[in-house]
Formats: C-alpha cells, sequence, structure tokens
C-alpha cells in the first residue's frame, strides 16, 4: 500500500547573480499536470528551492531538473516554492524559467 | 481578441480592470493555504485558488475577486470562503463603486466538507448585505469550469450578471445530473445539450444573465463597466415578479431547450446553438 500524502523537497544553491528587491512573483496554477512558483527575495547568496509534490518518488528527477535551472540562472538571494500537480520536467523547467523572467527589468 | 475562457484568474484580472490597477490583498507570499487539503495528500495553492483586492475600472475604485478554474475546479473551501467574504465585508465598510466577482468555480470543494459548505452560505450571506448597501454586485461568467452549484447561486444573488456563450451557469453540473437521475434523463457527454442548458445563450434567452457578450476579455471589461451602477434593490414587488416568472417557467411543457426558446417566443429557435452572440442578440429577444 502507497503512502498517501505529499512529498517534500528542498535543494539550496549558492548564486552568483543578486536578485536584489522585487515584489515577490507567482506564475502557474496547481491544476492537473501543472504547477505554480512562488519566487520571493530572501537575505543571503543561496538560491532555495522548496517543493511541495503530489506525485511522490521523482526526487532524482526533481534534482535534475532544479539543477539545470540554477546552472542556467545562478540567481542569488531567492526562495523559490513550488506546488506541483505532476507537472513533467518540461513544464516545470518552463515555469521556472518564466519565474525568472518576471525578474527582468 | 483575447479568449476570456483561456485566461487564468490572475490574466483576467490584469485585462478586466484599468491596467496595473490592481492591489491584492492577502497575495500569495502570505501563504494563507487551506488547512486540509495537504491531510488529503492534495497540493494547497498559495491563494487557495481566489485573488482578492481592490483595483479602478475605467477610474472608479471597485473591489474585485477571481476565482481560479483550474485549481480544484474553483472550488471553494475555507480560506477561499473567507476571503470572498473578508472582502465583501470590507466593501460594506469601504464602499466601493461596486464588487466585482470574476466567478469560475464547481461550487463546494468537496474534500473540506462543511468547512466549504459553511464557507458557500457566508458568501452568499454577505453578497446580500453589499447589495442591500446599494453597492452593485457585478458577476463575470465565462470560464471553461462554468458557475455551478453553491456559486451558482452566489450568482444569482447577485444584482448583475454577465456571460459569455462558453459561459455555463446552473445548480447541479451535468455529471450530477446524469449520475443521481441517469444517462436517459440527461447525457453528460453530450456537450451541445449541455450548452442548450446551462450556456450563456440559454441563460440570457431565458432571463437568468443581464448581458449576453463574446468570449473576450474586452466585450467583458466593456459589460462590467457598463454595469457598474446597475445596482438591482431587493422588494418585495421584484421578488413577487420572480416567483412569477418561475412559475410560468415551471409550467412550460416539455423537455428541449429549443422548445422553452420558441415558447418564449423567439421564432428561428432552432438556429440558436449556431447564432454568433451578435445574431442571437438581433433577433431582438431578452
Amino acid at each position: 500500500m502507497t503512502t498517501p500524502g505529499l512529498e517534500t523537497l528542498d535543494y539550496a544553491f549558492t548564486g552568483t547573480r543578486p536578485a536584489g528587491a522585487f515584489t515577490p512573483v507567482l506564475v502557474g496554477v496547481v491544476g492537473s499536470g501543472n504547477l505554480e512558483v512562488l519566487l520571493e527575495p530572501a537575505a543571503g547568496d543561496g538560491c532555495a528551492i522548496h517543493i511541495e509534490t503530489s506525485a511522490r518518488g521523482f526526487g532524482s528527477i526533481w534534482s535534475a531538473v532544479v539543477s539545470d535551472f540554477h546552472q542556467r540562472h545562478q540567481l542569488a538571494g531567492v526562495l523559490l516554492s513550488i506546488h506541483d500537480m505532476g507537472a513533467t520536467p518540461a513544464v516545470v523547467s518552463l515555469r521556472l524559467d518564466q519565474a525568472a523572467q518576471e525578474l527582468q527589468p | 481578441m483575447i479568449s476570456y475562457a483561456e485566461c487564468s484568474a490572475r490574466e483576467r484580472l490584469a485585462l478586466v480592470v484599468d491596467a496595473d490597477s490592481f492591489h491584492e490583498w492577502l497575495p500569495p507570499a502570505m501563504r494563507l493555504t487551506s488547512p486540509h487539503l495537504a491531510q488529503l495528500g492534495v497540493p494547497s495553492s498559495f491563494d487557495d485558488g481566489v485573488a482578492i483586492g481592490r483595483a479602478t475600472l475605467a477610474g472608479s475604485e471597485i473591489f474585485v475577486a477571481a476565482q481560479e478554474g483550474q485549481f480544484m475546479g474553483g472550488g471553494v473551501g475555507e480560506v477561499h470562503g473567507a476571503k470572498l467574504v473578508g472582502l465583501m465585508r470590507r466593501a460594506l465598510r469601504d464602499r466601493p463603486r461596486a464588487v466585482l466577482l470574476l466567478a469560475e468555480s464547481g461550487g463546494v470543494r468537496l474534500h473540506e466538507a462543511n468547512a466549504g459548505l459553511i464557507a458557500v452560505s457566508e458568501v452568499m450571506r454577505a453578497l446580500l448585505d453589499v447589495r442591500a448597501a446599494g453597492i452593485p454586485v457585478i458577476v463575470l461568467i465565462g470560464g471553461a469550469n462554468g458557475c455551478f452549484g453553491g456559486m451558482g447561486i452566489v450568482a444569482r444573488c447577485a444584482d448583475h450578471i454577465v456571460m459569455s456563450d462558453l459561459g455555463r451557469l446552473a445548480m447541479s453540473g451535468p455529471e450530477v445530473i446524469e449520475a443521481s437521475h441517469g444517462v436517459e434523463e440527461f447525457d453528460s457527454r453530450d456537450r451541445a445539450l449541455v450548452w442548450r442548458t446551462t450556456g450563456g445563450k440559454h441563460r440570457w434567452l431565458s432571463g437568468d444573465c443581464d448581458v449576453l457578450v463574446e468570449d473576450d476579455v474586452a466585450a467583458f471589461r466593456a459589460a462590467a463597466i457598463a454595469a457598474l451602477d446597475k445596482t438591482r434593490p431587493v422588494t418585495l414587488a421584484g421578488l413577487e415578479d420572480e416567483h412569477a416568472l418561475l412559475t410560468t417557467r415551471l409550467r412550460f411543457d416539455g423537455n428541449e431547450a429549443v422548445a422553452l426558446w420558441a415558447a418564449l417566443g423567439l421564432a428561428d429557435a432552432a438556429r440558436v446553438p449556431d447564432l454568433d452572440v451578435a445574431a442571437l442578440q438581433s433577433l431582438g429577444a431578452h
């Protein structure tokens, strides 16, 4: 019998591109095959990523997707919080990029 | 032209009210999420599926709420409902020119059971208080999930309803009717039947909504601006008119929407499903 409930995953990176102060950004919707990403400023030079997902057991794929995101953007001083409802890795990457894009002036 | 049905709640908000005028209360970063969903293994949403705040519409201050249909079908949970109630109560205090509700909901969020049911009843009471205070409550319905269940009742408690032909408004949804009365009574997979009996054209022809627009964000915005002063005070005479309308409807002896439209005096009733909004309006019904 599988355990019901959400899986929570946390990742932390150190970035080189400080995001500075900004209004929190929300992209996406918690719908089937979709996710929402909340991007907020945080103290320090870290890029912390907190994930709550209804699809359990995909930690290694999440790790690959968020590492790829961080390599491309190198954000520093941010917290990304994700509510996921079974989005595919490609959709997750696009939503993360969309959130990062909102930081551009 | 931007499809209203295809927009998210926040995209609609941004396009319906004046540009950059929306100021959100209890924004996502406050994490006012459902206390129930995580226990059931269901992901929460940072705004619990509804964004509320103030904005301007054609320069007038209004309060506005938008339900996200993609999150749990727009279902009203405890927090979602409390946000709507808080918005209405604040409207009583601050007296904006109108309260705009961009409704898209299957009704009560069943995961939250009694808390959701109570939330919906509180929304109804709060909405009627706002209406009684002379502040018009304007409901826009054009999302893919329609406006059903408790939110269908909430909509009909309001002063003014704007629908697109893609919008749907009813109490029980198609699948619920089929499940309880059988497929011979109602085939929920017959999309034409579903829209003939719950869709915007039918609601407009039968007088259950005030304005019918195309599935276009700009059309909804224009209709909302035109409705800014459309108060409809709750009066005894108004209630009696409503009862008379419903009595007449009950007397209708038929089982098809097309026959009902014909009985309402519409020539060429059979053509209605094929007409666009402008063509339907030019028939002069309503």
